[in-house]
């Protein structure tokens, strides 16, 4: 047949891509679910799914309204910027429960460990312990109260939290010199370690009194003229005091 | 799932260096590789057929019914491998309702809908409309109402009809072409525009595949041309055997020119990424890529395509070098694809560390599924030639009148 | 005719009040009994990001163990939200990185830490980009950025083709083989859409993850943002990360 002056083949393919045409646009009205394109190019009920998981971890302030004598404790002590849940666990269950369902309660070394175990990547001045050296095999409940983890007596050594220091220090030029050599400290530094921050040297006549050639110090320290040495930059500037000459 | 872990654990004591944790798994594999492998043959064929329509490279035209029937077969089978690693086949036709526009991938719907619809079965039905109509005279049986179905009805074969028929092949093969080029120009876009891998990330990567793509293709047909007319008992066309090796020829050198040149700019411009891509070049990617597709792929086939055009070697001999060259080229082809894909997941972005990625023999992204995959083409490309028979001898002889110019 | 422009702007002035006064009595109701996530007015009056410090973080890898926990995440070190990396610089230059099973059991000390340059752990997790390469890869919209600013997946809409898993230059998405569609983080949505924290931040011992909203004239992100140097992880590919670092060293990646 032929319609408008159209071939015919043209005609019967027409037919053919209007039904197949149709047949989709059908398709598309009774497919694309409902909520799609009301935000954005997606389903507007996504949202809504995402924000209805359940909740699992009840958050800082849900423990207190139960367990407000140890938040009171913990509140002035070192783990005071801990949420409850990073050693207990989820508690959402526990909360909802009235208590019902109980919270995990750590008591193992481990649990300790994850935050106290001395790695050398850790910032400095976090307290550290070296786990095979720091009363093994003993549970740290033992000694220190997790909601108020004072230490049974104040840390004896800058190690405690400055361990990668104190070990780098162990091997170096500078191993029989004491921290408090070069950083006099507040004794309540090791109590309150940012508010008493210990002193560092200001210039290079402190290096002088071992460095400089005539110093009164044993004949193996290196000299150097301390006036000139390193133009104009102080000591530190360039050599770790750590470990000097190395890495 | 148990098995799964297994294998992805595995998989991490292979790792070297570091890798981020969630890139244990190698998210495409095989059956990816074998998709833009598909689709290539399917756009290479048809770039041969065009040569015979709208270049009017005569000496082809015995394999052009045949390049456009390998086309249809390859291009059925095309979307399968991709259901089949879906996590959700089933919801696949949310391509089609709500496509993401921003989104290469979205653009595989309407690209293989177009090109399926409006140019392959198009200009296979106007190419064999007139001759289908005639043959529906003689016939009986089922296959008179599959001609009969075929032609849709339209059974006029004046020569005015057959003019128009003639007329409107040459339109559809006309912008057929640059519809293959984005048909599979749109796979190496699908990888070339992600920034974050930086072995895909690249601007020449659409090109790369394209022109890997027209290789394969036309070494496809070649073999298919020569194994068919073996199968039959026929001499196969020698002028025509000659003009398709040149072609392969040709393309071969641009595909590899496009590869070096690539090559070149990422290890001139030296960015971050190139230690970790060297790294794998040298220890995961060397035999597949310098010593299969470089080697044996390209330059090898190179090599025997172009002693044997200046020589005066005999026929029989000629027609082997092609065969080899063509079977060459195909397993150069697929590890190109093999490079890209599974190549772009084996270091990090971290770009610190190389995984390791492991072939299954079973398994829905397993070996057997994937060469199911590659045979199936030819087993409906067995049935589309019971069908549409592309042989010289069942063209019927028409009058081409009106305005027409030759077929 | 028209009327002259300043008695059209005054008529169209008059009709406002009385109009949303209406709108008002009629979707008031309504909004109260939606939750923010739903109401795109509630949910535009906030932009959330993330801060982390790393000079603080400690490598505990409690924010590991809490993501996993609330959000039901596989327990096989094959699939995380977040991860904390550990950097080693030795004093050769060499860099080693390292994260065991994300991290979540913390870390082991090294063989031999006398050659250690400088050495820090990174807490890493989807940084909700606001020009997100994933949402611009996925082919069907089922994953998209929210009007408050978070990139989420539609789980119900997803086909599992993984090209947003390709095009995140940060590896923060991953398959959940148990739904067979991309998950990553989602900033706890449940959570902090209740006025809550994601679990990550929560338990972090140190304070080195910080939540915040971008649009808030005081919290501690803005306090973040206010006093010290930010960087970006990838800053060259433009995806606008909302997760600032601070003291983020040249070696991350």
């Amino acid at each position: 047949m032929r319609l408008w002056k159209l071939p015919d083949q043209v005609v019967r393919l027409g037919i053919l891509f209007l039904i197949a045409a149709t047949l989709l646009l059908i398709a598309r009205r009774r497919f694309v679910p409902k909520s799609f394109g009301e935000l954005g190019h997606y389903r507007a009920e996504a949202v809504v799914a995402a924000a209805e998981v359940p909740i699992h971890y009840a958050g800082a302030e849900a423990c207190a309204d139960c367990h407000g004598d140890i938040a009171e404790v913990k509140s002035k002590s070192y783990h005071r910027g801990l949420s409850c849940e990073v050693c207990h666990g989820p508690a959402a269950a526990h909360v909802e429960s009235g208590g019902e369902t109980k919270p995990v309660v750590p008591r193992e070394r481990g649990a300790c460990l994850y935050c106290h175990a001395y790695l050398p990547s850790r910032p400095t001045g976090f307290p550290q312990i070296i786990e095979t050296a720091h009363n093994p095999m003993r549970p740290c409940m033992d000694c220190h109260n997790p909601h108020d983890p004072k230490p049974p007596h104040v840390p004896e050594s800058c190690s405690a939290c400055h361990g990668m220091i104190a070990r780098t220090k162990a091997v170096s030029p500078h191993r029989t010199l004491g921290c408090e050599t070069c950083h006099p400290a507040d004794a309540r530094h090791r109590q309150s370690p940012r508010a008493f921050l210990p002193q560092k040297p200001a210039d290079r006549a402190f290096c002088g009194r071992c460095h400089d050639p005539g110093a009164a110090s044993p004949k193996t320290i290196p000299r150097v003229d301390v006036a000139t040495h390193g133009g104009r930059y102080l000591c530190w500037q360039c050599h770790y005091p750590h470990h000097p000459e190395a890495r | 799932m148990a098995e799964h872990f297994e294998k992805l654990a595995s998989i991490l004591s292979q790792v070297t260096g570091y890798i981020y944790p969630n890139e244990i798994e190698a998210h495409w594999g095989l059956l990816i590789v074998i998709y833009p492998y598909i689709t290539g043959l399917v756009a290479g064929a048809f770039i041969l057929a065009s040569l015979e329509k709208v270049f009017r490279v005569k000496e082809v035209e015995p394999t052009y019914r045949l390049a456009l029937l390998t086309a249809l077969a390859f291009l059925i089978v095309a979307p399968l491998p991709l259901l089949a690693h879906l996590g959700h086949p089933e919801r696949s036709f949310e391509i089609f309702l709500t496509p993401h526009l921003q989104s290469a991938m979205a653009m595989f719907g309407f690209v293989y809908a177009w090109y399926l619809m409006v140019v392959l079965l198009l200009e296979i039905w106007f190419e064999y409309r007139s001759d289908v109509a005639i043959w529906i005279r003689q016939e009986r049986g089922p296959m008179k109402l599959v001609h009969w179905l075929f032609t849709l009805g339209s059974r006029n074969v004046s020569p005015e009809a057959v003019a128009f028929d003639r007329k409107a092949v040459r339109f559809i093969t006309l912008i057929g072409i640059p519809s293959a080029f984005i048909l599979h120009g749109y796979v190496g876009f699908i990888f070339g525009s992600v920034k974050a891998n930086p072995w895909w990330s690249s601007v020449l990567i659409p090109i790369v595949f394209l022109f890997s793509a027209i290789v394969s293709g036309i070494a496809l047909v070649l073999l298919l041309y020569y194994v068919t007319s073996l199968v039959r008992g026929k001499q196969p066309n020698m002028e025509c055997l000659d003009k398709l090796a040149a072609f392969l020829l040709y393309s071969l050198i641009l595909d590899l020119s496009l590869e070096l040149l690539d090559f070149t700019h990422r290890l001139y411009e030296s960015e971050e990424s190139i230690h970790i891509l060297s790294e794998l070049i040298y220890s995961k990617l060397f035999i597949s890529l310098t010593i299969v597709q470089l080697l044996l792929g390209t330059l090898g086939p190179m090599a025997l395509l172009a002693l044997v055009r200046g020589s005066k070697l005999p026929e029989e001999l000629r027609r082997i070098v092609y065969v080899i060259a063509a079977l060459l080229v195909q397993v150069g082809i697929f590890s190109t694809r093999w490079n890209v894909v599974i190549g772009g997941q084996l270091f990090s972005k971290s770009l610190r560390g190389l995984t390791v990625y492991k072939v299954e023999l079973g398994g829905a992204e397993g070996v057997l599924v994937a060469l199911a995959f590659l045979i199936l083409p030819f087993l409906i490309l067995y049935v589309l030639v019971k069908v549409l028979p592309p042989w010289e001898e069942a063209r019927q002889p028409v009058a081409v009148g009106g305005a027409a110019e030759g077929g | 005719m028209e009327a002259p422009p300043d008695r059209r702007e005054f008529l169209v002035e008059l009709l406002k009040l009385p109009c949303s006064a209406a709108l008002v009595s009629v979707l008031g109701p309504l909004a109260d009994a939606e939750s923010a996530a739903t109401d795109p007015a509630e949910a535009a009056a906030h932009y959330y990001g993330m801060g982390i410090q790393v000079d603080k973080c400690i490598g505990c890898g409690r924010c590991v163990e809490a993501c996993k926990s609330e959000n039901d995440v596989l327990r096989e070190p094959f699939y995380f939200r977040t991860w904390v990396e550990r950097y080693v610089v030795h004093s050769d230059g060499k860099v080693t990185v390292d994260s065991p099973n994300g991290g979540i059991q913390g870390f082991t000390a090294p063989q031999d830490e006398r050659d250690i340059l400088r050495s820090f752990f990174v807490p890493k997790l989807c940084n909700h980009c606001d020009n997100p390469p994933c949402v611009q890869v996925c082919p069907v919209g089922a994953t998209f950025k929210t009007k408050d600013g978070v990139v989420l997946v539609d789980a119900d809409y997803c086909i599992g083709c993984r090209y947003c898993i390709q095009a995140c230059p940060y590896g923060a998405r991953y398959l959940d083989p148990r739904t067979k569609t991309a998950d990553k983080c989602t900033f706890c949505y449940h959570r902090i859409t209740k006025g809550l924290l994601p679990a990550c931040v929560e338990v972090c011992p140190t304070q080195a993850r910080i939540f915040g909203d971008l649009k808030a004239l005081s919290s501690p992100l803005r306090r973040m943002m206010r006093m010290s140097s930010l960087q970006v992880l990838k800053p060259a590919l433009n995806t606008e990360p909302k997760v600032f670092y601070s003291t983020l060293d040249k070696e991350v990646r």
